[in-house]
Parts: structure tokens; C-alpha cells; sequence
């Protein structure tokens, strides 16, 4: 299919990235930090790593992403640390597994900071052009297409070993407004019409999905003393790793909560007819998580009343986001039913809300390293593959771009699995269920929740994100250290006798805790929900000093112990079978006693290990079963 | 999590001889050991040198169940290749039951069809060429004990495993929509309510195991269907069969009115008796459905009772009939044997030749004049005894099954209870909630897929 003219032919670089939104600019940064010669695309390059709806980083699981990602080496929690205006750990009166941060982000600063990253990396070019077609070469021996290159609007060539396709919105792309239908990506900005063919052509399945967002508002027609105020977090906790607290503290903007009533809900129902959504105008599928006001008016109709969070978009704007009401309602109606909501009363809508629709893959066609199964050297990330939010596409981004280097520096693709980080599950879940509506994390999705805590993100990624040419040596040696003087302290603090002596009752005494009949362990003590580690400093003279990250996590390593062993367990058991590779050339058809539907689904999804086979719909344990029998047989006449 | 200790019993359930349990697994040795006693009165199996036997007995707590030898295998040198515990008893349903029951709760987990086979050779114990024997048998004997289980369960108390998992995955989904969407959604007072719901669902759980003690959560018996065509004589055999002085164990109206289900009792096995309406081509709507439901109960029989009006000549439908019970253990009654013969064994014969090989006898009968009812019965107790037909085994391991279930519930709720108590994060609740959730989903055959996230989005309004 690659008919390339030499004259057509504008670089020959290693790696292409299409489009440069959240997942981009993490694909482009990973493969250029490994020394590849990598383009990036976009339509714009004022649109780069937009945020086209809401204005903020985090939130409850989608924190823990952006943790990791940084751990891995990552580019968006250096960058909202340095760009945010509002700062929250939420959940922080729950367990330390579901404490999540979220910052409120200057959109415009947060956009010129990773630009100016970028534009500051070696072997990083930002290229404006809509790229419209995919060029690769069939290869009969292995049935796959290997990448040669891309090709832009104008018939330039780009030659090149890899691609990381991350087209956010932006394919075949229409914005719906009621009766009102542009056919523009998020924004306004221009949509990608050219690339959908190209990749129908090479047998790439492609689906419709759609989101939306709410209207921006004028700051200055917007009542806040009808509204209550919610303020940041006293202490700032950094998203990065490699951020210093202290170096971040500062003076944070508000945000502000109002509430809809009965008359709005009234306004919505009248005019339902209108909505595309209900109308069945929009053919895509749209998200439960974050439905439209339209939506949560008629599945919940039980309920009067429903949040409004009103958020600034930035320091140098009055623009104001209108967290919980977006849309799909045509303009007349979406400014009365704006204005019946306390403190709205006279808003000017600077930006309508609107329901966007566009294509992407069913991600069933990746393997879990986010390579094309029909491809060498196509991979791709973000809401192209089905999910939806800044952070799962950026995660996305970054594995789908180291795994595109290091297809290049022939080395091994990198995957995280279920038990090593969301980014695992998110990944896992794309490639190995069947998602009708864009993806979005949430901490109920991973099983060993516990063990993936926000805060031991380092621990966890930081040695994979030093395999990935990302971290450096010195961030490498300093997670090795750290993780030596947790294990050091935690085990001291289990041997460590403490006696039923009356300094031991005395200190109990004052801190309302039981008195001790026998003696035992500081540890011990230290599981007392009443007692914590910086408490027991008083009767415990051979306490070494430590900093506060290394404190942090003695703590839940002794709190919750018995809880995160019981995990561990369920890991080791979940290892066992996640390491049992299938080989990538294995014949379902072969295996005479699988059931007829297991053969079809594991033909269909093809998957890498027997743990993921395990957990696609329609294979049974006794299927799973069988497997490991047709494997054993299967390696052994190999040797 | 348990251990993955595995067993079994590895002779037939009956009451002849001796039966013997069969335990493999890192564990195996600890299981036993804590359960059986020595004559000299001592745990001693933790000492014990491999491949030895020793003589000693089984206790329930102070209870004695029985006499037995225990021999003791240890890794590599034993069929799966894994430590393997063998207890030789005294055979009896009620022993072996107890004893393997026993073991289960000393945290062994009851293996899964051909599971024994499969260590051994996963564990290099069996030669590659058996492996396509194995995967068949894996499959086969999944497939049958996939389809018995949740099937065999009461309607009620299939209804109250579903209705107490939905009572689960709701809370989870309060704490988790709560969780995601912390400004939303508040769990004050949450704790109370958790502790009533876990209380009340544990009540239930209790009184689900005290059930399963008497072995009633399953319907017991063979399920007899009876097919044919419209007067055949289907009817008057059941009325035959449960008119005289047979035992009516239950009497079960008919779910719909056109089929008619009886229990009884012949020669002490159950027979579920399914009367069906006459299989023939028909237009009228509600006959059709009739139809329909009598094959449907026709796939899930474990035996076949197929009356043939031996005075009319066989047609389409009992083509129709034989193609549908081509895979079943079946009975041929030719009735109406008061009447001239006009269909006799060799006509159907011929039919079957190209069909059922499941045959196990044809016999004349008059359900008329009482005629030939006697040798039915005795026939089915014959293949009942000759294991033809047999139902009690996997009835009895489907209901340990659940029962393992139902205490993995148990203890999953037992400790929401202590997580509660040690006045845990909200978050910590939903791990064990969702153990129990899944284990209850095991029991009625269900597994977890999404569940919790379509719980989430239809009851909680969440997002921004």
C-alpha cells in the first residue's frame, strides 16, 4: 500500500506521533528522551495538550494515573505541579488506597508549559499538518503490515519506523448543540476527516463514540454570594515525585458550588424533543459517568436537586466552567435553564456546552503493550482507543511511546499488569473486555487496590520507568534507598519489645488507649486506630530519623498489614497464571477440547498470557484449564 | 485466601467397602493433621516419614467419625506430584461426606472435575500423549458439573442468593460511588447501616448453611421426563406412577399448565417426574409454547421416558422426538398393548438405528390395564443400581460445593464484621463485601463481570 514518490518524501525520522493532546506529548516525549528522531502532529499548535472540557488534573483514581505516570517518567505531573491554581487531596477521612489528588489547572499555562517542554526536547519536532493517511507494507510470511510512514493533507511524506496514533476527538469529529451540528473537533478547532479511510483500509475496526461538556461562563455575571466556596487544601501536596513540597506552596483561587431545583429539571424535561441525544440524532456511544444533565434529570427523577460546581479556567481569564450541567440542549434553552440555577440568574455564556461525537478503535485490536496485533511498528494511545480523560489518555500515551521505542531499539515491550499499577488495569480492561462507552478509571475497577496506593506510585514504577530510559540514575538510586529504609524501620518496629512497664501504661494512659496486660510489639501498638507512629516516638528511644515519604509509608505498611498481606497473597496466585505466556503464533483451532465459543474469543483477542485469557468473557476455568495442558504440551515438544 | 489445597473423594460415593479421600497441595499434610488422631491419641502426621500408613481416626471436634489408615505421600515422589494425603475409611455416603466435608473447612478446597489429573500432569507426572485425553475429560466432566449446579438449586433458595447478592452490591456500589465521587455522594451514617445489612445478610447466609446440613437446597432425584405424542399415554402414566401407593415426597403444581411435574419415590430413589404435552406440528400459539417447553425440559433430563402409542404407525414428530433425545438415557414404553400392535420394537429399531445409541430398554405396556408398569420400575432401579443413571454423586459434590461457598460468604462477612469493629476506612469494607458477593455469584453459577459498575451508574447520579 506504501506507493511512496522519493519527491513526496519531506524527513525520514524514526517515530511519527499523530496528534498532540495528553497522549501525544507523552508518546513524543518518551521516544525522543530515548534519542529516537520523533515528529509530532496537530492540526494546531496552540491546541497542544489542551484541555477542551474540564479544568482540572486528578481526581479519585485519575490521580493515582497521573502518579504513576510520573513515576514512570512522565511529563503531566511535572506539569500541573508547576501550572495549578487549586489543590485537593480527596478522600483523605477514607483509607490511604483511595486518597487521590486533584488540582485545579491554569488551561492556558498548563498548554504553553508542555509546549515549551516539547519545543525544549532534543530530537522532538512539532510539526502543524493534518496527517490523512498511514502507510505500511504487507508482509506475506508474518500476515502483519510493518509502518513505513505517514502521509499529510498536502501529499508529504514522512518516512518513518514507527507510529503512535493519538487522535484524541478529532476523527471524522461533529459538535452537536441542539438543532446546531459543526462538523469541527473539540473547540472549534479543525476535525481529521482523511484518516479514518486509511485505517478502515487496512482492516483497523472502528467505532463511534461521543462525550460532552458543559458551557463556559463570564465570571462577572455570575453571583457568588449565592454559592458556597470551596477552598484548596492548607498543605500542598505535589503530583511529582520529583517536585518539592515547599517549593509549590502558595496562594490558591477558589472554586464554588451551587445547586439545580425543580425549575431547571422542569425547563430540561419540556424540551427533551430537542436534545440530539434524545432525539436519536447522535449515533455514538456516550459515557455514564459523566452524563448530561439531560441525562441525570431523567434516570434520576427521583432526585430535586443536583450539583453544580462552578471552577475558573484560569488566572487570566473570567471564563468559568460549569462543572455538572454540560449539554447537548440547543442555545435558547441551555441560557434558561443556565439561569434558573442560584447564582446564575443573569450568566452570560461566553462558550455553549455541546455533545461531541467521533471515531475510534475497538481496542480489542491491541495487544496490552498498545502495539497494533496487525501491525509492526503501530501503536497507539488515549481516546482513540476507546477511553476518555486527560489522564488515562496520557498514561496511555506513555506506554504506547516507549513501546514504539523500544520496538525500534528491538528490545521487549514494557507492560504493567493488574497487580503493578492502574495503568495495568486501564490498559488490561481496553485490550481484554468489550467497552461500549469511553473508558474512565475508577478505584473499584483494580482488585488489588490497597497495594496500588497514590503515594507508593515511586515504589511501585520507578525501577520500570528506569528500564524506559525515563528516570534517571540518581532518581533510581534514591527510590532503591528509600525502599531499603522502609523495609529496615517496618522490620525494627516488629521486633521492637515494648513491656507492659508503667512508662508504656502512662503513655497509653494519655493517649486514651487500652493499658497493656503483656507486653508486645511496637508494631502492635501501632495498629490502634487511636495510635500512630509519630505518637509512639515517646517510648521508643532507637527511632532512626527519617523523611516524611519514608514515614508515610511505614506507617500503612504496619496500619494495614494484615490487609495488604491478604493481597499479596491474591497477587502471588494472580502471577502464576498472568506468567504463563501463549505463544503469539498459537492455532486455537488445534486445541480440540475448548469449547466452541472460547476458541472463537481467544481467536478474537488473541491474548498474551494465560492470565488474560482467563479473564475475557466467554472462557471458562475449564477452558483456562485445558489451555495449560495444550501449553505444557506445546513447549515441551518444542524443545 | 485459601490455600490451594485441593481434594476429593477418588472412589465412587456409595455404601460398598471402603471409600478413600484424596488431599494434594502444599497444605495437604497440615489439612489432615489437624483432623485425624493417632491411636496414641496425637497429631502426629507432621513427623511421619513419606510413604508410610498409619492407623488412627477422624474427629469432628470431640466427635469420633471413623476408623481409618492414612497414608502419607510427599512431594515429588506421589501422583500429582505435591504433597498427597490419602484417608482409607470405612465407606458409608454418610462417612466419606463427612470426613471430606471435614477437610474442606480445614481449609482444603474442594477440586475442581479432573483437577488431580490436570496437577499431574502440569507437573510432569503424566505423559504428553495422555494431554488430549485429559483436556477432553477436563471439559466434558466442567461442562456437566457447570450445568448441574446452579440448575439443582430450589427456586427459593436460587431467589434468596440473588436476592441477598443484590443487597451486597449495593452497598458496595454506595461505598465506591462514594469513593469516585467524594463531593457528591457522603457516607454519613453509613457505618449503622452496614452493620444491620452484613448482620441481616449473615443471618441468611446461616440459615442457607443450616439448609445445606439437610442437604435441601438442592432438588434431590433424577429428573424423568416423559415425551411422546399427544396421547400416547404420558398422562396416565404419571397418574399410574404417582396414583397407587407410591410416596408423594412433594407435590409441585405444574410452573405453567402445560407441564406437570410430581416427585416420588421408587424403591428409595427420587424420581423428579416431568409430564410434558404431546410433541407434534402444531399452529396453535399456546400449544406451541407447550411444544417448546417440553423440549427444552427434554435437553436437561438425566433420563428420557418416551411412550410410544404402539397402535398407531410412528410419523414426523416421533422423528422429531427421536432427534431430540438422541443423547439422553432413555426408556421406550410401548403402550396401549391392550390394543393391536401396530408399532412394535423392530419398527422402532429401525428408527433408532441412525439415532440413539442411549437405549437402555423398550418395554410393553398397557398403562391402561396396569400392564408392564411393574418392569418399568424395576428397570429403573436397575439402572440406577447398575449406575446407568446416576444423579447422587454429583448431587452430593454440588451441594458440598455450595456449601463451601456458602461459608467462604460467611467468613468474607464475618470479616466486614471485624472490619467494622476495628473502625476501618469505608474502603476496606468493599474488598470482603465483594468476596462475599463473588462467592455467592458461584453458587447460583454467575460470575462478576461488570456488575459493580452498571451497579454504580443505575443507582448513584454521579459525575461532573
Amino acid at each position: 500500500m506504501s506507493d511512496i514518490k522519493i519527491s513526496d518524501i519531506r524527513e525520514e525520522v524514526d517515530v511519527c506521533i499523530i496528534g498532540a493532546g495528553h497522549a501525544g506529548c507523552e508518546a513524543a516525549l518518551a521516544c525522543a528522551r530515548n534519542g529516537l528522531e520523533t515528529v509530532i502532529f496537530t492540526v494546531s499548535v496552540d491546541s497542544i495538550a489542551l484541555m477542551p472540557c474540564n479544568p482540572n488534573i486528578g481526581g479519585s483514581s485519575k490521580g493515582h494515573l497521573v502518579r504513576e505516570l510520573d513515576a514512570m517518567g512522565g511529563e503531566m505531573g511535572k506539569i500541573i505541579d508547576k501550572t495549578f491554581i487549586q489543590s485537593k487531596m480527596l478522600n483523605v477521612s477514607k483509607g490511604p488506597a483511595v486518597h487521590s489528588l486533584r488540582a485545579q489547572a491554569d488551561k492556558q499555562s498548563y498548554t504553553m508549559e508542555m509546549r515549551r517542554v516539547l519545543e525544549n526536547t532534543d530530537h522532538l519536532t512539532i510539526k502543524q499538518a493534518e496527517v490523512t493517511e498511514l502507510l505500511a507494507d504487507y508482509d506475506e510470511s508474518s500476515d502483519k503490515y510493518m509502518i513505513t510512514g505517514v502521509r499529510i493533507y498536502n501529499g508529504g511524506v514522512y518516512k518513518c519506523k514507527a507510529v503512535v496514533l493519538c487522535t484524541g476527538t478529532y476523527l471524522n469529529a461533529r459538535c452537536l448543540c441542539g438543532e446546531s451540528i459543526t462538523y469541527t473537533g473539540p473547540n472549534g478547532l479543525q476535525a481529521a476527516t482523511g484518516l479514518t479511510d486509511s485505517l478502515k483500509s487496512y482492516g483497523i475496526e472502528m467505532q463511534r463514540f461521543k462525550t460532552g461538556t458543559p458551557a463556559r461562563m463570564d465570571a462577572r455575571s455570575i453571583d457568588f454570594s449565592k454559592m458556597e466556596e470551596q477552598t484548596g487544601d492548607e498543605k500542598i501536596v505535589p503530583f511529582s515525585f520529583s517536585t518539592n513540597p515547599d517549593e509549590i506552596q502558595k496562594e490558591q483561587i477558589s472554586c464554588w458550588l451551587t445547586y439545580t431545583n425543580e425549575e431547571t429539571h422542569e425547563i430540561i424535561r419540556a424540551n427533551l424533543d430537542r436534545s440530539p441525544i434524545y432525539a436519536g440524532i447522535i449515533e455514538g456511544t456516550g459515557p455514564r459517568y459523566c452524563p448530561s444533565i439531560e441525562d441525570k434529570v431523567v434516570k434520576f427523577a427521583d432526585k430535586n436537586r443536583h450539583q453544580v460546581f462552578i471552577e475558573p479556567e484560569g488566572l487570566n481569564t473570567n471564563e468559568m466552567y460549569v462543572g455538572g450541567m454540560s449539554s447537548s440542549l440547543p442555545e435558547d434553552v441551555q441560557i434558561k435553564m443556565y439561569r434558573t440555577v442560584p447564582g446564575l440568574e443573569n450568566c452570560k455564556i461566553v462558550r455553549n456546552a455541546y455533545a461531541i461525537e467521533y471515531d475510534c478503535i475497538k481496542p480489542d485490536q491491541l495487544y496490552p503493550s498498545l502495539a497494533f496485533k496487525k501491525f509492526d511498528g503501530l501503536y497507539s494511545g488515549g481516546q482513540f482507543n476507546g477511553s476518555s480523560g486527560y489522564e488515562e489518555a496520557a498514561v496511555q500515551g506513555l506506554i504506547a511511546g516507549i513501546n514504539a521505542a523500544r520496538y525500534i531499539q528491538e528490545k521487549d515491550p514494557i507492560v504493567i499488569d493488574r497487580s503493578e499499577g492502574y495503568i495495568g488495569v486501564l490498559i488490561d480492561d481496553l485490550v481484554t473486555k468489550d467497552n461500549r462507552e469511553p473508558y474512565r478509571m475508577m478505584t473499584s475497577r483494580s482488585e488489588y487496590r490497597l497495594l496500588l496506593r497514590q503515594d507508593n506510585a515511586d515504589l511501585r514504577l520507578r525501577k520500570l520507568g528506569y528500564e524506559a530510559g525515563l528516570i534517571s540514575q540518581q532518581e533510581y538510586d534514591y527510590v532503591v534507598e528509600k525502599e531499603k529504609l522502609i523495609n529496615e524501620e517496618v522490620s525494627r518496629l516488629q521486633l521492637f519489645k515494648v513491656g507492659a512497664n508503667k512508662r508504656t501504661q502512662e503513655f497509653l494512659a494519655a493517649h486514651d488507649s487500652a493499658p497493656l496486660k503483656t507486653g508486645t510489639t511496637m508494631a502492635e501498638l501501632m495498629c490502634r486506630p487511636e495510635l500512630t507512629y509519630e505518637m509512639l516516638a515517646e517510648i521508643d528511644d532507637e527511632r532512626p530519623s527519617l523523611s516524611a515519604d519514608v514515614i508515610e509509608q511505614v506507617n500503612i505498611n504496619i496500619k494495614y498489614d494484615g490487609y495488604i498481606k491478604r493481597q499479596q497473597k491474591q497477587v502471588e496466585q494472580f502471577k502464576k497464571i498472568e506468567n504463563k505466556k501463549i505463544p503469539e503464533d498459537i492455532c486455537y483451532d488445534d486445541v480440540n477440547s475448548l469449547r466452541l465459543e472460547a476458541k472463537q474469543k481467544l481467536n478474537k483477542y488473541r491474548p498474551v498470557s494465560v492470565g488474560q485469557a482467563s479473564r475475557i468473557s466467554g472462557v471458562s476455568p475449564a477452558d483456562i484449564s485445558v489451555l495449560l495442558i495444550y501449553l505444557e504440551t506445546y513447549y515441551k515438544n518444542k524443545q | 485466601m485459601k490455600s490451594d489445597t485441593i481434594a476429593a473423594v477418588a472412589t465412587a460415593l456409595s455404601n460398598s467397602g471402603i471409600s478413600i479421600i484424596r488431599v494434594s497441595g502444599e497444605e495437604a499434610v497440615n489439612v489432615v493433621n489437624s483432623v485425624f488422631v493417632s491411636k496414641s491419641g496425637k497429631h502426629i502426621l507432621k513427623n511421619v516419614k513419606s510413604h508410610t500408613i498409619h492407623y488412627g481416626f477422624i474427629y469432628k471436634n470431640d466427635e469420633m467419625i471413623d476408623e481409618v489408615m492414612v497414608s502419607v505421600m510427599k512431594a515429588p515422589k506421589s501422583f500429582t506430584m505435591e504433597d498427597v494425603v490419602e484417608i482409607n475409611c470405612h465407606g458409608g455416603i454418610l462417612v466419606t461426606k463427612k470426613i471430606l466435608e471435614l477437610v474442606i473447612l480445614q481449609g482444603a478446597r474442594l477440586a475442581m472435575p479432573g483437577e488431580f489429573t490436570k496437577r499431574a500432569f502440569l507437573n510432569g507426572r503424566i505423559d504428553l500423549t495422555k494431554a488430549e485425553a485429559i483436556m477432553d475429560l477436563i471439559e466434558a466432566k466442567s461442562d456437566y458439573a457447570l450445568k448441574s449446579s446452579a440448575k439443582q438449586l430450589k427456586g427459593v433458595v436460587y431467589d434468596k442468593v440473588k436476592q441477598l447478592r443484590e443487597k451486597i452490591i449495593y452497598e458496595i456500589a454506595f461505598i465506591e460511588s462514594a469513593i469516585d465521587d467524594p463531593e457528591h455522594i457522603s457516607l454519613d451514617g453509613f457505618y449503622e447501616r452496614l452493620g444491620q445489612v452484613t448482620d441481616e445478610v449473615l443471618q441468611e447466609v446461616d440459615h442457607l448453611l443450616e439448609q445445606s446440613e439437610n442437604g435441601v437446597l438442592l432438588k434431590n432425584g433424577i429428573n424423568t421426563v416423559i415425551v411422546g405424542k399427544p396421547n400416547a399415554g404420558k398422562s396416565s402414566l404419571l397418574n399410574r406412577l404417582v396414583g397407587e401407593e407410591k410416596a408423594i415426597v412433594t407435590d409441585v403444581a405444574g410452573t405453567t399448565r402445560d407441564v406437570l411435574k410430581e416427585t416420588i419415590t421408587l424403591h428409595g430413589i427420587s424420581l423428579n417426574l416431568i409430564d410434558t404435552a404431546g410433541i407434534h406440528e402444531t399452529e396453535d400459539k399456546v400449544e406451541k409454547i407447550g411444544v417448546d417447553r417440553a423440549k427444552d425440559f427434554a435437553k436437561d433430563a438425566d433420563l428420557i421416558v418416551y411412550v410410544v402409542d404402539s397402535s398407531v404407525p410412528l410419523d414426523d414428530s416421533d422423528d422429531e422426538i427421536i432427534d431430540l433425545i438422541r443423547e439422553k438415557k432413555t426408556i421406550v414404553l410401548l403402550n396401549k398393548s391392550d390394543l393391536s400392535t401396530v408399532t412394535d420394537e423392530v419398527s422402532i429399531s429401525k428408527k433408532l438405528a441412525q439415532g440413539n445409541k442411549n437405549i437402555c430398554r423398550m418395554i410393553k405396556t398397557s398403562t391402561k390395564e396396569n400392564v408392564g408398569i411393574d418392569e418399568f420400575e424395576h428397570t429403573i432401579k436397575e439402572m440406577f443400581f447398575q449406575g446407568n443413571i446416576s444423579l447422587e454423586d454429583e448431587i452430593y459434590i454440588t451441594n458440598l460445593r455450595q456449601k463451601e461457598y456458602l461459608y467462604d460468604t460467611k467468613n468474607s462477612l464475618v470479616l466486614v464484621k471485624q472490619s467494622l469493629a476495628d473502625e476501618m476506612p469505608e474502603d476496606f469494607y468493599s474488598i470482603d463485601l465483594m468476596n462475599a458477593y463473588t462467592s455467592l455469584g458461584l453458587i447460583i453459577g454467575e460470575e462478576v463481570e461488570d456488575d459493580l459498575v452498571q451497579e454504580i451508574f443505575s443507582k448513584f447520579c454521579m459525575g461532573k
